[in-house]
């Protein structure tokens, strides 16, 4: 096992070596160019124009003429255009070592479990920038913010606000804000000023840094980083409203954050001298139009979104794609007007999520979701890999000891006072109070990340002369939170003992009980006379949906939106998924005939999910744990194999043989689909195409089989058409309000009278057993294949000589006597009018009153 | 606040009802002027009709339960005491205050809160919700938009979850074991009568 694993290890080793190799090999072949890839998503396509219209430092110069078409003498086979791809080409050459230092870090989950991912990816990256350097002797790849700000961070930001927990998130919104706001202004303005008035005290020597330019350092520096947070908080599993605190908080404070730094470098331009009252006053105005115009235009966006989805159906592929072109557009829209494109973009996606999973089919929310997944994680592991990457480099490092240690310090000190002032403000009006280990944590959950070296690195070298010292300290500081708190935060979750979210299954009761809790706080609001919360909760409840789900909703998702009800769908829709999961584990067929199978949760799911079609089978289930013991005491099921049976494991031993027989038979016989070969590309459709002629083959195939069977038990052949006639009286006579159509065909004829004492038990295993098989058959594969009646095999003959008794009727489908209950459906292929005979086999049985009850049951396969 | 006390000495045996509901003389004296708005024709106790006065309520799809929730089973009316005590029920859990092992449990504890909860479904007041009782519930809250089967189908689900003994309806300590992940403490609390 762990000679595997490392085998594994090593070989995957290697070849990452030789991708690295590679990378060297390109990255020298191109020393010339000296050109900074961050990396880019949507960049490649017009990667030209991105790298044309980036940084004035990315200069593509003399060598790009080196393709232009030259004089030549003879047609050139094959050429060497490395020029015409290389941006690309780097880039995607990027995203693919990136990606593979993901796949290097998780493959020991020892590791992971000790250093976060996120630190990981950091150390990896300094090993590339290292070799990076080795080959160049320069860095010739780091983390520009352009590429940052415009293709690496937006999709973190919109799948973090598309999948946030709206209600958690709206519910601790008061809090979030304060965090948010109060928050990063405090972190900002004491940061900078106490760097300063160390500075002043001569802690860092002689620094060509004014006090705004402290001011400004200190506003970049306390971005808490979304994406740090989420990696390391992902990993710790604290309970949820400390998450979507320290979450939601990250996430807000960097648009916050980006405001307060354009605000101080303003004011940074503008000089010390010129700042008077008014532009002080502008410039706490402009914190408010831009923080708040950010929102407004993300909730414009949002609503954009939604109403767009409304009409997207028939363009269902790309349905999602709207979503996340619209979403980044809100994020460059807002950057265009210089509002906060990161507040923007959150709540472009807080805001739509709603309406859209209503809107969308339930495909492209899937879809969507896992796009974003897939770009968010993807640029998540590429900031983290250039955060290491940017280190190696001669040129930023800077050194002074006392700026550095002090930042750390300070930046750390102040995140807790700030954290735990505010929360005691918040906590004089909190229902359930933050206590003080959850305050703890989130003070210790400041990391910083690569938001606070984007703005490092976006500073203007004019204007701040320390510029690589500031970005030095910023890329240790977060060094220092990201890799050492990272690291020390599980195990000071686990000593703090801070509560864990509560691994609970979704549960229906819990639901309906929320929902009563509603209503019944909102109607003690209205006893005591006073407007609190839930008075607010239920008028918005009310607007939103009366008027805004009325503007951003289709009217048919608007009809079946009940939450319980949805609840109760996903939850069903659950339990299918593992009934059938766990069929597979046993053999598909063996699972529909296991009564240990059925066992395992039948009762919850039949219960819930036909309740509605067969009442009174539900009162028979709760005698249905009796019936078992009665039943195996009772030794009506002594011989071989009985179908009635619920001692599984006595009849799994006995059962083996026949198992593996009719299993052999079985696959013989089966209908052969012939689906697979016929899929169909199209571009804008996935399913399979349902071809009709098959359908119209299956078809005429079992109405044929009708007629043989009816053939056949009219000459006599069949011995159990006296008991299923008897049997289906009685049960259409127990299951009065039944619905006979529905109901009644799906009972085989195997349902044996011997056990009239213990019908209610009995009927609910015969259902079980004849719903399966309903069900299986539904499924063309299922279908027995078709040879002609003459040529029935022995095990036919076999039972047909014996004439079994009553009892042998009674057995599992496994045994040869269920089979020949199958056996009728065959018919001969070579067969041509089947459907006239399918027509008659009909009337027939419609005017003789005797049913092959197992046939009928085909009849819901074409209805 | 002279004006305090005197609305404090009004009300009778106020020292017991705030000892027993762990309310503050203000909340007491704010109850006690709703109280009085409520009961219009000034009797000193209220009855059904006033409190289905108040618009909201009647528009509450539960509101009947919960105002039936006051009146104990065969009284018309509800002094000032028991209305206190009710809406004691609601008040957040206080984790400051040192708990007095030999003090009765206060009437906003957990169980209490949950207790309150499960009257509110069994009408019978047979210590069980039965699957018919759920259904009422569900059909009012549920309303239009879905079907009856949906509903019948939802409270057989629910049941299910619930129910451990088999007997098809959730005793009261299958109903605390089924929401024992739920904080009740938050989900039933409102924060002004903190």
């Amino acid at each position: 096992m762990f000679f595997d694993q490392q085998k594994s290890v090593m070989a995957f080793l290697q070849h990452f070596a030789l991708l690295l190799a590679l990378l060297i090999v390109f990255s020298t072949s191109c020393k010339a160019v000296t050109l900074e890839v961050g990396s880019v998503e949507v960049g490649y396509n017009d990667s030209s124009k991105s790298s044309a219209t980036e940084d004035t430092s990315t200069s593509i110069n003399g060598s790009t003429d080196g393709h232009a078409p030259s004089v030549i003498s003879t047609l050139p086979i094959v050429t060497w255009k490395w020029h015409h791809i290389e941006t690309p080409y780097l880039v995607a050459l990027w995203i693919l070592t990136c990606w593979l230092c993901k796949l290097v870090c998780e493959l020991n989950h020892n590791v992971t479990s000790v250093i976060p991912e996120s630190g990981l990816l950091i150390i990896l990256g300094f090993i590339l920038g290292g070799i990076i350097w080795g080959a160049d002797k320069a860095q010739t790849f780091k983390l520009i913010p352009t590429n940052f700000f415009y293709y690496l961070l937006p999709q973190i930001i919109l799948d973090a606000s598309y999948c946030m927990p709206n209600k958690l998130f709206f519910s601790n919104l008061g809090a979030i804000l304060i965090h948010a706001i109060i928050g990063t202004c405090w972190n900002a303005a004491t940061v900078g000023t106490a760097l300063w008035a160390c500075y002043e005290g001569g802690a860092m020597g002689t620094l060509n840094i004014g006090p705004l330019q402290f001011l400004l350092f200190g506003a970049l520096i306390s971005a808490v980083d979304p994406v740090a947070v989420i990696a390391v908080f992902e990993e710790v599993h604290v309970n949820e409203v400390l998450y979507i605190l320290v979450f939601g908080e990250s996430l807000l404070n960097d648009g916050v954050t980006v405001v307060l730094y354009n605000v101080f470098d303003a004011f940074v331009s503008l000089g010390g001298l010129k700042i008077n009252a008014a532009e002080i006053v502008k410039g706490i105005v402009s914190f408010f139009v831009v923080a708040f115009g950010g929102s407004f235009l993300g909730v414009v966006f949002a609503i954009l979104i939604s109403m767009l989805t409304r009409v997207t159906k028939n363009v269902q592929v790309i349905e999602a794609g709207f979503i996340i072109v619209l979403g980044y557009l809100s994020y460059l829209t807002a950057e265009m007007l210089s509002l906060s494109a990161i507040l923007s973009i959150t709540f472009c996606g807080v805001c739509c999520q709603k309406y859209i999973n209503a809107n969308m089919d339930e495909k492209s929310v899937t879809t969507l979701r896992y796009t974003l997944k897939v770009m968010a994680n993807g640029s998540e592991t590429m900031i983290f890999v250039f955060l290491g990457v940017s280190a190696i480099d001669k040129n930023i490092w800077v050194w002074n000891t006392g700026f550095i240690l002090l930042t750390i310090f300070f930046v750390v000190v102040f995140r807790f006072i700030g954290v735990f002032f505010l929360n005691w403000v918040l906590n004089q009006s909190r229902l359930i109070p933050i206590d003080i280990t959850d305050q703890f944590v989130m003070a210790y959950g400041g990391l910083r990340g690569a938001v606070a070296y984007g703005l490092a690195a976006l500073l203007d070298e004019k204007k701040i002369p320390e510029k690589n010292l500031m970005l030095g300290t910023t890329l240790i500081v977060v060094y220092f939170t990201v890799i050492l708190q990272g690291i020390t935060m599980k195990p000071l979750v686990q000593w703090l003992k801070v509560k864990r979210a509560a691994h609970s299954d979704l549960k229906l009761i819990e639901k309906l009980n929320n929902r009563a809790f509603d209503h019944i706080l909102a109607a003690v609001e209205d006893i005591c006379g006073r407007i609190g919360d839930n008075w607010w909760t239920r008028g918005w409840n009310r607007f939103e949906e009366n008027y805004i789900s009325w503007l951003l909703m289709k009217p048919k998702a608007r009809k079946n939106r009940d939450y319980l009800f949805s609840i109760f769908h996903k939850l069903n829709l659950e339990d299918a998924i593992n009934y059938v999961s766990e069929g597979e584990r046993q053999g598909s067929l063996a699972f529909s005939r296991s009564d240990e199978a059925a066992n395992v949760d039948f009762k919850k799911q039949f219960g819930s999910e036909f309740a509605d079609v067969m009442p009174n089978i539900m009162v028979d289930m709760s005698n249905y744990e009796l019936g078992i013991e009665h039943f195996s005491v009772t030794s009506i099921v002594k011989d071989t194999i009985p179908s009635v049976s619920l001692d599984i494991h006595g009849q799994d031993r006995k059962n083996a043989m026949d198992d593996i027989n009719a299993h052999h038979l079985l696959q013989q016989h089966l209908y052969r689909s012939r689906k697979h070969h016929r899929h169909k590309y199209s571009r804008s459709h996935f399913s399979i195409n349902q071809n009709e002629d098959e359908v119209q083959e299956i078809f005429q195939r079992t109405m044929r089989s009708r007629l043989e069977s009816f053939k056949s038990t009219k000459m006599g052949v069949n011995p159990a058409k006296k008991i299923t006639k008897h049997h289906k009286k009685e049960l259409t006579h127990k299951m009065p309000n039944g619905h006979p159509d529905g109901t009644g065909h799906l009972y085989g004829d195997e349902v044996d009278i011997a056990v009239g004492s213990e019908t209610g038990a009995i009927n609910s295993t015969f259902m079980r057993d004849t719903y399966t098989v309903g069900a299986g058959i539904e499924n063309p594969v299922f279908l027995p294949d078709m040879d002609s009646p003459t040529h029935s095999p022995p095990w036919l003959m076999e039972t047909e000589a014996v004439a079994p008794s009553q009892r042998a009727q009674r057995r599992l489908p496994w045994t040869p006597n269920r089979l020949r209950r199958l056996a009728p459906m065959r018919i001969s292929t070579c067969s041509t009018d089947s459907f006239l005979m399918a027509d008659v086999s009909l009337t027939l049985e419609e005017h003789e009153e005797h049913s092959q009850t197992d046939h009928v049951e085909m009849r819901p396969v074409f209805d | 606040m002279g004006s305090t006390s005197s609305t404090l000495l009004k009300i009778p045996n106020v020292e017991v009802l705030m000892q027993e509901t762990g309310f503050s003389p203000a909340h007491i004296i704010r109850l006690h002027d709703r109280f009085k708005a409520l009961d219009k024709e000034g009797r000193g106790h209220l009855c059904p009709q006033d409190f289905g006065a108040i618009k909201e309520l009647a528009m509450n799809p539960i509101g009947d339960r919960i105002i039936g929730a006051f009146f104990s089973p065969g009284k018309e009316t509800v002094d000032f005491h028991t209305f206190v005590k009710i809406l004691a029920h609601f008040r957040p859990v206080d984790k400051d205050r040192p708990k007095e092992p030999n003090s009765p449990e206060p009437i906003n504890s957990r169980s209490n809160k949950l207790k309150f909860a499960f009257q509110l479904y069994d009408q019978d007041k047979d210590g069980k919700i039965s699957r018919d009782e759920l259904l009422k519930v569900l059909r009012s809250m549920l309303g239009m938009q879905v079907t009856e089967e949906q509903l019948e189908s939802i409270a057989d689900r629910t049941i299910q979850e619930a129910d451990l003994d088999r007997d098809e309806a959730i005793s009261f300590e299958e109903f605390r074991k089924s929401l024992e992940k739920v904080n009740i403490d938050h989900k039933m609390s409102i924060r002004f009568l903190r």
